[in-house]
């Protein structure tokens, strides 16, 4: 697996394709400054967001009973799944009862997080992603580069190309609309057969024991209003106290996400319909372990907006998949290591801390101060890459003496031409400050 | 006023011009100015390298050498903000001031007699702007302010023009620019060519690291235009 430093390298190698990148999710910034800076109560409504949040976790476990005892109440099925191999073996089971072999699902960030479709797959069941981003990066074998615009990496030339071979679509036709009609044509007939579908949930009310599914595309409620079994797969961080707070996240969450004023469906389901059956999969995962860290606590009030993503400038130009983790960018680089800390020591390194993702975000969560404290906990468990500790332990002596120091920098400045070479890779495609004859200091002193 | 002139050690050695605009414009300001001449660095450079359990050396050389100043002033938003957030003492954390900070919030200047008349872009750099609100940032729905063109507002002559993307990061980023060389690079070209758009003569902002940052790239290909930290546009004559 390449580190996010090296996957980054590859992909600003091709620079037209990385300005477009950048541009494109600049663009949805922008979109979302417009319909932030018109709502003179965004701060308010920001902080609002982020006490109920707050609020919320620090009872997590009242709300979620309440939530169960509500959902039980409406009739609906809810399964507590303590890490993702437990989460798939419920869903599988549920699927099996059925005897599926087709299921469809809308998009879910938490089944990325599970890679429940290999699972199933694993099991002989096909799951069609009906998402249309989703689809477009399922047919690529890919995973998500987004985790609101999946397949953001894409052009409409290589979804053009994705859809002859799987849609046989004519080669070169790369119509927005003609290629999206084509994948309506082929999702229909999943959505009609499928007697399984799985979708995500956005918020989960413990009031009510109601849940709410957001999409653009209407294909969660496509997927669960035909299917005989909807199965909702859930983190137990999206409970919400009550349906009025939905007045809050909604707005905030379709703002943030793509500058909408809302998303085209916010679904409620509350119970299943006659005949249905409905099932909600609640999934710790490492959710509680961040919760009783009280740095990172924080981190689960996050609302999958992604508006972090957009205002990245780190993510701008490297994409999602050099963040090698199923939700990638800010948010991704402080969840990741929650989970496995050796196989994301890179992520909380991917950023320069300039802060944007912080003030953007509508929850306020601290994701740069977050970002620091895992590059402090990384380094304490051992994970520096090599040589780094030694060099960082042997930059601390001399900037900490003062005598050193004058010594180290002297020699510095007399040998500084010894680092144009492409060794340092500042020198790679920059040159170095040109060294003075004199420190300041040397210069005081004579003053 | 007495005021203690924090230098931060990549100033001290590499922009040294940074640090004698600082002294002079502060002593022209009618501050009476020490400058603690065993001081190193901040330690940022470790603790943001995930190595701040390093950094007690450079924490105590920084007490030692600044210890009883009320006011400790430094022309580097970054470096401050690391001391606010992270120095032990409190009294260090409550007493140290980015230069601009210092001359707009504790000196109240209405007027300078510099004189730079040049077409100017302004870079804001992220620690100062985010981190210390040196300005309103686009973030956030609040009013818009900025204490660097305040000050610029005061120099004869300088037009001052700022980027599309007003305050996109130069891509600096301490070790990042190293780490991260690809994308540390491609951000700083990218900020490069807003202020190109512009015809900018000079590039300026108050944190010398991200200047040192976009002049390596600047020189790299070939440009005439040069950066200038802040305070030497607020000293020249």
């Amino acid at each position: 697996m390449l580190s996010h430093s090296e996957a980054s390298e590859n992909f600003i190698a091709d620079a037209e394709r990385t300005d477009w990148h950048d541009e494109t999710l600049w663009f949805v910034r922008a979109k979302r400054d417009n319909a932030s800076k018109v709502l003179p109560e965004w701060e308010a409504m920001r902080e609002h967001a982020s006490q109920i949040k707050d609020h919320t976790l620090a009872n997590l476990g009242e709300y979620l009973q309440a939530f169960e005892a509500k959902a039980i109440a409406n009739g609906i099925h809810v399964h507590w799944a303590a890490d993702a191999e437990e989460h798939n073996a419920i869903v599988h089971k549920i699927i099996a009862a059925q005897g599926s072999k087709t299921i469809v699902k809308s998009k879910s960030m938490l089944t990325e997080e599970c890679h429940l479709n290999d699972y199933l797959a694993s099991k002989g069941i096909e799951v069609v992603d009906t998402d249309l981003g989703e689809r477009i990066v399922q047919f690529r074998n890919e995973a998500p580069s987004h985790i609101v615009l999946p397949a953001i990496h894409l052009k409409k030339e290589d979804v053009g190309e994705t859809f002859h071979q799987h849609l046989g679509t004519p080669k070169g036709n790369k119509d927005p609309q003609f290629l999206t009609e084509a994948a309506r044509q082929h999702l229909r007939g999943h959505f009609l057969a499928s007697e399984v579908a799985i979708t995500g949930v956005n918020f989960a009310v413990a009031e009510t024991g109601e849940f709410v599914v957001c999409t653009n595309e209407g294909n969660a409620d496509m997927g669960a209003h035909l299917a005989k079994v909807h199965i909702a797969c859930t983190g137990i961080e999206k409970i919400i106290p009550k349906r009025a707070d939905l007045a809050v996240f909604l707005r905030l969450l379709a703002r943030s996400a793509t500058g909408q004023l809302i998303t085209t469906y916010s679904s409620h389901f509350h119970k299943p319909r006659e005949g249905q059956e409905m099932h909600i999969v609640l999934l710790d995962n490492g959710r509680t372990r961040q919760l009783a860290d009280p740095k990172y606590k924080n981190s689960l009030k996050c609302i999958r907006c992604a508006a972090c993503f957009n205002t990245c400038p780190v993510y701008r130009r490297s994409g999602g998949h050099s963040y090698h983790q199923p939700v990638a960018g800010p948010i991704g680089s402080i969840l990741a290591p929650n989970i496995d800390k050796k196989a994301n020591a890179d992520l909380p390194f991917a950023s320069t801390l300039c802060g944007s993702c912080s003030n953007v975000c509508p929850v306020k969560i601290n994701i740069h101060e977050q970002l620091w404290f895992w590059r402090q906990d990384l380094m304490e468990a051992g994970l520096a890459p090599a040589g780094k500790t030694i060099g960082m332990k042997l930059m601390a002596i001399t900037l900490a003496n003062p005598v050193i120091y004058r010594i180290g920098g002297s020699l510095m400045r007399r040998f500084s031409s010894l680092l144009n070479t492409n060794l340092n890779p500042w020198y790679k495609q920059r040159e170095m400050p040109v060294a003075p004859k004199e420190s300041f200091q040397e210069w005081y002193k004579n003053r | 006023m007495r005021v203690a002139l924090f230098v931060p050690c990549y100033i001290d050695q590499f922009y040294p011009q940074v640090a004698v605009a600082s002294l002079e414009l502060l002593e022209k300001l009618g501050c009476d100015v020490v400058v603690p001449t065993d001081q190193t660095c901040c330690g940022q450079p470790m603790a943001n390298s995930g190595f701040a359990s390093s950094t007690a050396g450079c924490d105590a050389n920084f007490s030692q050498n600044f210890v009883g100043f009320d006011y400790i002033v430094g022309p580097s938003g970054s470096c401050v903000l690391h001391l606010k957030e992270h120095h032990p003492s409190e009294k260090i954390r409550n007493s140290v001031y980015e230069i601009c900070e210092f001359l707009t919030d504790v000196l109240h200047i209405k007027a300078l007699s510099a004189n730079f008349p040049y077409r100017v872009g302004l870079h804001q750099s992220c620690h100062g702007q985010r981190g210390l609100h040196l300005s309103s940032m686009s973030e956030r729905n609040e009013k818009p302010f900025s204490k660097l063109q305040d000050l610029l507002s005061l120099v004869k002559g300088v037009e001052v023009v700022m980027p599309a993307r007003e305050d996109e990061c130069c891509g600096f980023g301490g070790t990042f620019c190293v780490t991260e060389e690809a994308v540390s690079v491609k951000m700083g070209q990218d900020r490069i060519k807003e202020h190109d758009a512009n015809d900018v003569e000079f590039i300026t902002g108050a944190d010398t690291s991200c200047l040192m940052h976009m002049e390596g790239i600047l020189r790299r290909q070939g440009s005439k235009v040069q950066v200038k930290h802040i305070v030497e546009i607020l000293n020249h004559a």
